[in-house]
């Protein structure tokens, strides 16, 4: 008795188009992401000249210091002197930390010269100003 | 005579790589660009209880009062000039020391374009006196 073999069913998924759906995968992610928004404070940043990039982000803390004397730490409003404890401890976690200093160019120094105080009080010794590049 | 005809050469771009190619350049340019990098004056701040007597000879008075004039060495300059006049003076003594004082008021610009103009001038030893 002879039988007749059922076709064979050909189990194989086209991948010629894989790139194509990852590529659109990756191009819907890259547009339905969205970085932080909120970071920090609104501030004018100082003008300056001889300005120099911060080789790594890693070890970089922002502290932001708004144009009343407002301190941000990460989000979150810092008083004058509590930003020593914050900072030590971010030291503590991390030794090669640069503290980005952010603060807007109407800023008194007092609070700029507490906040060297608290720094130096928390042993966190690299400081960047950041600023932006003058035009005049 | 009977020549033979050469085999066309088909003058079309293979494009079925071409997504793999648009993928890898992708890929490539999303590992090498950075977001906004950092820019700013880098500054290392004098370690706690770093107080020490320096010569007088060697150190440079710089004083920023609350509308943003400089006075150096008792004596008034543009807050412009003052690179020139840094560079002057290290000429002089390659060990002079910028002592950068504020007052209370001062605004963060006036003190970033003293800070700055003095980095331009490739002052090292800068310290920062406390406000008085």
């Amino acid at each position: 008795m002879a039988i007749k073999k059922k076709t064979k069913l050909k189990a194989i998924i086209p991948t010629a188009s894989m790139p194509d759906i990852i590529f659109m995968l990756l191009i819907f992610f890259m547009m339905t992401t969205t970085m932080r928004q909120v970071e920090g404070l609104k501030v004018l940043l100082p003008q300056a000249k001889k300005i120099e990039k911060v080789e790594t982000k890693r070890h970089i803390s922002y502290i932001y210091v708004g144009r009343d004397g407002v301190i941000s730490i990460d989000d979150k409003l810092v008083k004058i002197g509590d930003v020593s404890k914050v900072m030590y401890s971010k030291r503590v976690a991390d030794p090669q930390l640069i503290v980005s200093l952010r603060a807007d160019r109407n800023v008194q120094m007092g609070v700029i010269s507490s906040i060297h105080n608290e720094l130096r009080e928390a042993d966190a010794l690299r400081v960047n100003y950041s600023a932006i590049t003058a035009n005049y | 005579m009977l020549v033979k005809k050469r085999y066309r050469i088909s003058g079309e771009i293979p494009s079925s790589s071409m997504a793999d190619i648009a993928f890898l350049l992708l890929i490539f340019f999303l590992l090498v660009s950075t977001i906004d990098p950092d820019k700013g004056i880098g500054f290392v701040l004098p370690g706690k209880g770093g107080e020490f007597k320096v010569n007088p000879k060697n150190i440079t008075n710089v004083l920023v009062n609350a509308a943003g004039q400089v006075l150096m060495n008792d004596k008034e300059i543009p807050p412009h000039e003052i690179h020139r006049e840094a560079a002057r003076l290290l000429a002089e003594n390659p060990l002079m020391i910028f002592s950068v004082q504020t007052a209370e008021n001062t605004k963060y610009q006036d003190y970033i374009t003293v800070i700055d103009q003095l980095k331009l001038a490739n002052a090292t030893r800068i310290s920062i006196a406390d406000s008085e």
